[in-house]
């Protein structure tokens, strides 16, 4: 099937919380990752493919909270303690899952004795409880004692058949209960005086044989406890070992322990300041400095076999002070090995990390080690940053993989036409240039027409060329250099933003990422919005988006300015904006340089233009008593319209306030600016025309009833023009709940809601037609139509519930229109909206046949065949973005969330595209055919004549 | 005109839904103050309007709105006639194309007591001064409540709707508003129609019962003509020696 072509589905797991390589065999290519989304994967280290892949339930139900790994298992923590489950790591199967008792999880660890690890604790907020790995039953379970007062934080266990619970008394001591590991029997409970400490996990770590290790958030003293003699803390000035913590700074301790059946190793990092790390060993219960790394970003432990080392990533160049290092990222940090046990540099264990310049800072290193040949330690490091990318690097510093976890949190994008080719552009170029005599116009053609002549038979060369090769070889890799638009205008470039605050280019055709940026100050509320300010349409200026990213809290927002093809920064600096912005609206009106205006509301209604030059301004004052605007402030209910003045200042035509005590407005659709309606009406069949309401103006606001009892709620649906403030339409759809759906396109509103009534999802369809006749047909104007539309609604059931919706956009709006319907298991439905029309008869008739009307069915069945991703699952869709692509028959979509996926999608079938079975062959040789037979019998028919003349 | 039956029903069915509309169309002249709230069991509140050449809204009072709540809330109104002196300044407005704003208070109609029916806010609509002026003050003003009787917008139009820049020569058709007002409440959004539809596929399903033809099976139905086919292969076949005989049969 063809377009299985233009499928493109790419699979994300989130930003990682926990990984762990897979050790059991020692050519095993497995790392686990659990992520801040609830995914479980298993990512191939060769490639970064996924070898498979586990996607829990959203929100703190599906939190994983922690993931511990023994040989082929995985045992995971999920929902803040309420379930265990164990993982077989090849294959991704689930070994077995069980329920635990309620409480807030603390803390987990594997339990090994006898150099065996067969069981696993759980340390809940009162309870310890202790499963088997093998089939997860529980062995046994015990109350903590003094729950009331002591915070249990942290569980430990080395190997000697009994479980340590640590718990702390914030200021006051720490409690410690020593469990047998047999039955569960209270060994040994005991409190050591600790006013220093509030948080174990925090500051403490257990090192070497049982001796737990601490040190105070001031950053003076180490403080020692041995937890087998527990007598009392010791404590050890970090001044004796002549350590010095930065001052703030809330120094950190990070031990290691390979083997759960086994101790700690008695070496351990102190991280003394945000680049500066120290390496210590205990030692007969002494504690000894070994090394200091300074400038040091990340370390990290990592075993193979018997032998430890310790990774230490450092900037590249060592006589970067201090402060710069914070400043500015350090392009090539490397990694370094050193033993664990000496401390030592390992030699030619280097490897660079090449980062990209666009990127953020590392912020966790793990690292795989591996024993080569010659019994040396070799390794392989994966690194993650701050932007939620996870690289995979081999030494010298070979990049393996790179993947993109950012995109799995997309939350807006756009789609922007590629540019010309070099040849096209030239010829638009000559086109665009002022006229400047005549002779160097000749000159001009003729120079293009070289140019264009030169370009031919460059590309006959190389069809000519590729022609000897197999095929095989062929590649077209699409790069930044040769990006250009192709005949139809089916290859666009995606410009994604993900809640990260990066922003990527993506080639719709290939999936390829062309470019990336990483804006380093987003805010972790962000909003944003993405606007296309110029198209490639007007070459030479470059194409333009502008991003508006605003504090959710404050209101504050920044312009980001970039190029959508190259994704680089453009050199027009936007306007600082010093107050809160309420809203932002592009209009149509272009500067000289065609770039469109963006105007700013700001809190105190004053308007500013961007880009704001003289031009503009001109044209705003000239244009301004025709520019309206309107607000939403939904904590109030108060909807208003307001008009811009000649000066840039505005005023409040008009106001309707919805009382928030009643319903809430949940949201406001306006339509899609580029979408274009090709028929004004629709032809009925007594072949009269019934006109449909084209308002462009029109906004859906969407409102739920505060009362939420299931006799009483309601969902309200207004139809406001957005300058008059007049309503159209005042419907309210009762015993009914959200979250509400809505689509507003053309002269139709469809949204989704629950019946809280019949207990099912129902849609429903909003109409408007103008009547018969047309009041104004040539223009529409929201200021001079005074009679109310026509409204016709229907509704139906809705056989699934749904995550989101879009309609079907095509060129010039000839293609009927499909819905698309983002399921949550993960199909993407591209529903006919033929089938959600209100005029849909309940009596069959012969004008409704006429008019090819389908009878009136409540209940939309999910045709299989309607399925645009067939079996291709996309995951916690969030969004569907859909665009036109030069074809009037083909719609681009692409669906984002966990998954990015994309299509094209035909609601009409491709009408205006030849089959690929077309026999070009057939019909050009009966052409041929057809032609000579009418010459050969034409001069037949003369030789006739002349003979017949001769007689 | 033969419209569709089909078409008819939907529409009939929206106009049943807004059956609790009431129009009401006043243009009495009355002054205002005189009958407040004696008269009828509904309260007044003031309709205001504004129609500035600088554009700067300055509400004065154009008449009362008497509302009458109750499940099917009505309004009606009384109104001034246009001094002299804003008839001259509504032309004015209407030259340098400014507004003709109306505003209303924010009123709740079904509480019991005045205290609470009147609330903090306003209203606010406007049109074009001039299209109020070509089209003689002829305006269409709308009152939309919600569900329970909040009052959450008001909007006016004019008809006709246009600007045609024509001149209003004569200053008697500026006096009196000519006012048409209504009072909405919303529409119930109609939920899938089960019931019909199961009727009528019952009522499918019982044609097609009554009607025997439909159970007979296939031999049941054209025995006869299989019969007929049979006997004429056989007499065909029988036939065949004698040349003449088969061909008259056929």
């Amino acid at each position: 099937m063809i377009a299985d072509l233009f499928i493109l589905r790419q699979q994300y797991v989130g930003k990682v919380r926990f990984s762990h390589f897979d050790t059991h065999v020692q050519s095993s290519k497995k790392v686990l990752v659990a992520t801040e989304r609830n995914v479980f994967a298993a990512l191939n280290t060769r490639t970064g493919e996924l070898f498979w892949r586990h996607v829990d339930k959203t929100g703190s139900e599906g939190n994983i909270d922690a993931l511990l790994q023994h040989g082929q298992d995985a045992v995971l923590v999920v929902g803040n303690g309420r379930l265990l489950r164990s993982w077989e790591i090849n294959v991704g199967g689930l070994n077995w899952e069980v329920v635990l008792d309620s409480g807030s999880f603390q803390s987990a660890c594997l339990v090994g004795q006898q150099d065996m690890v067969k069981h696993v604790a759980v340390l809940k907020k009162t309870a310890i409880s202790v499963h088997y790995l093998s089939n997860g039953h529980q062995k046994w379970i015990e109350n903590l004692p003094e729950t009331e007062t002591v915070d249990y934080q942290a569980v430990y266990s080395d190997g000697n058949g009994e479980v340590y619970v640590l718990g702390v008394v914030p200021h006051s001591h720490i409690a410690i209960v020593v469990y047998s590991m047999e039955d569960g029997e209270i060994i040994k409970q005991m409190s050591v005086e600790a006013p220093w400490l509030y948080n174990i996990q925090a500051s403490c770590v257990v090192v070497g044989q049982g001796m737990l290790t601490c040190v105070d958030s001031a950053g003076v003293s180490f403080y020692m406890l041995d937890l087998h003699l527990q007598l009392q803390m010791t404590q050890v000035p970090l001044q004796s070992l002549a350590l010095e913590v930065d001052p703030g700074f809330h120094p950190v301790l990070l031990s290691h322990q390979p083997n759960p059946a086994r101790q700690p190793l008695s070496e351990f990092f102190l991280q003394l300041g945000p680049d500066h790390y120290q390496l210590l060993q205990l030692n007969n219960g002494q504690i000894a400095a070994m090394r200091d790394f300074k400038p040091a970003l990340l370390v990290s432990f990592a075993t193979t076999g018997e032998k430890t080392v310790a990774a230490v990533m450092s900037p590249k160049n060592k006589t970067v002070s201090k402060c710069e290092i914070e400043r500015s990222l350090p392009s090539r940090p490397v990694v370094n090995l050193f033993s664990a046990e000496t401390g030592r540099r390992l030699l030619d264990t280097t490897l660079i990390v090449n980062m990209d310049p666009n990127g953020g800072k590392p912020e966790k290193l793990y690292v795989q080690a591996f024993l080569k040949k010659d019994d040396s330690v070799g390794y392989r490091a994966m690194v993650q940053t701050e932007d939620h990318t996870l690289t995979f690097i081999q030494q010298p510093g070979r990049v393996m993989w790179t993947r993109e976890e950012a995109l799995s949190d997309v939350v807006t994008m756009e789609m922007v036409d590629l540019p010309l080719t070099g040849t096209q552009a030239e010829l638009e170029g000559e086109f665009g240039k002022k006229a400047d005599g005549l002779m160097s116009m000749v000159m001009k053609r003729l120079s293009s027409q070289l140019i264009l002549l030169q370009a031919w038979i460059g590309h006959l060369w190389k069809l000519f060329y590729d022609a000897r090769k197999p095929r095989s070889q062929v590649k077209n890799d699409v790069t930044i250099e040769n990006l250009s638009r192709d005949e139809f205008n089916l290859q666009k470039m995606m410009v994604m933003v993900t809640a990260s605050g990066k922003l990527f280019g993506i080639d719709s055709k290939t999936g390829g990422i062309l470019w990336r940026h990483y804006l380093h100050n987003v805010p972790p509320n962000a909003a944003f919005k993405l606007m296309v300010q110029r198209t490639t349409a007007h070459f030479p200026h470059p194409p333009q988006c502008t991003l508006l990213i605003k504090d959710k809290d404050t209101g504050l927002g920044t312009l980001h300015v970039f190029n959508p093809i190259f994704g680089k920064k453009s050199h027009v600096t936007p306007p600082a904006l010093p107050q809160p912005i309420l809203q932002s609206l592009m209009l149509p009106l272009m500067d000289q340089d065609y770039a469109k205006v963006l105007l700013l509301v700001d809190d105190q209604y004053k308007v500013s233009a961007f880009p704001s030059t003289k031009n503009v301004l001109q044209q705003l004052q000239e244009m301004a008593a025709s520019i309206f605007f309107y607000l939403v402030d939904s904590s109030q209910g108060r909807l208003s319209g307001y008009r811009l003045r000649t000066d840039l200042s505005t005023e409040q035509i008009w106001e309707v306030i919805i009382p928030p005590e009643v319903q809430k407005i949940v949201s406001v659709k306006g339509k899609r600016p580029n979408e274009h309606v090709h028929s004004q009406g629709r032809v009925m069949g007594d072949r009269s025309v019934l006109y449909k309401y084209l308002n462009p103006n029109l906004l859906a606001v969407v409102t739920e009833s505060t009362d939420l009892h299931q006799e009483r709620s309601f969902i309200g649906i207004l139809l406001i023009d957005g300058v008059t403030g007049r309503i159209i339409h005042e419907a309210i759809q009762r015993k009914a709940r959200g979250p509400v759906h809505v689509v507003h396109s053309e002269n139709w509103v469809v949204y989704e809601y629950w019946s809280t009534k019949s207990r099912r999802n129902e849609f429903s369809v909003i109409e408007l037609y103008e009547g018969m006749e047309l009041y104004n047909s040539t223009v529409f104007s929201s200021l001079d139509r005074p009679h109310a539309p026509q409204v016709l609604q229907q509704s139906y059931i809705f056989p699934s519930s749904i995550s989101t919706m879009e309609a079907t956009l095509t060129e010039k709006g000839i293609t009927s229109r499909h819905l698309l319907i983002g399921l949550p298991s993960g199909g993407i439905l591209s529903l006919p909206k033929m089938f959600l029309d209100p005029r849909r008869p309940e009596i069959v008739s012969e004008q409704s046949r006429e008019e090819n009307l389908i009878p009136y069915a409540p209940e939309l069945l999910i045709r299989t065949e309607w399925f645009i991703n067939y079996n291709q699952t996309v995951s916690r869709v969030r969004g569907i973005y859909t665009a036109p692509s030069g074809l009037e028959s083909t719609c681009l979509v692409v669906a984002y969330g966990l998954d990015i996926y994309q299509t094209r999608v035909y609601p009409s079938k491709q009408f205006d595209v030849l089959k690929d079975d077309y026999d070009y062959m057939l019909i050009s040789s009966v052409l041929f055919a057809l032609f000579f037979a009418t010459m050969i019998s034409k001069r037949l028919a003369e030789v006739k004549l002349l003979n017949r003349a001769w007689r | 005109m033969a419209r569709l039956p089909t078409f008819n029903v939907a529409v009939v069915s929206t106009v049943l839904f807004i059956a609790c509309t009431d129009f009401v169309c006043c243009n009495n002249g009355r002054r205002v103050g005189d009958n407040l709230e004696t008269e009828f069991s509904g309260f007044s509140v003031p309709l205001e309007h504004s129609f500035e050449v600088d554009d700067v809204a300055k509400f004065r009072v154009r008449g009362a709105l008497v509302l009458k709540a109750g499940r099917e809330p009505s309004v009606s109104l009384s109104q001034n006639q246009l001094s002299e002196d804003d008839r001259t300044k509504l032309k004015e407005v209407a030259a340098v194309d400014g507004l003709y704003r109306i505003r209303v208070p924010r009123v709740f109609l079904q509480a019991d007591r005045q205290t609470e029916r009147q609330m903090e806010g306003y209203l606010t609509a406007f049109v074009r001064a001039c299209a109020m002026v070509e089209s003689h003050l002829s305006d269409v003003i709308s009152l939309h409540t919600d569900v329970s009787g909040y009052l959450i917008g008001v909007s006016i139009v004019t008809l006709p709707g246009a600007c045609r820049g024509t001149e209003v020569e004569d200053e008697v058709d500026l006096e009196v508003f000519n006012t048409t007002l209504s009072i909405m409440a919303p529409v119930n959004a109609p939920g899938p129609e089960t019931a019909l539809f199961l009727e009528r596929m019952e009522q499918e399903s019982e044609k097609k019962g009554k009607n025997p033809q439909e159970q007979k099976s296939f031999f049941a139905k054209y025995w006869y003509l299989i019969l007929g086919g049979a006997i004429f292969l056989m007499v065909s076949n029988s036939a065949q020696p004698p040349a003449g005989g088969g061909r008259e049969q056929s």
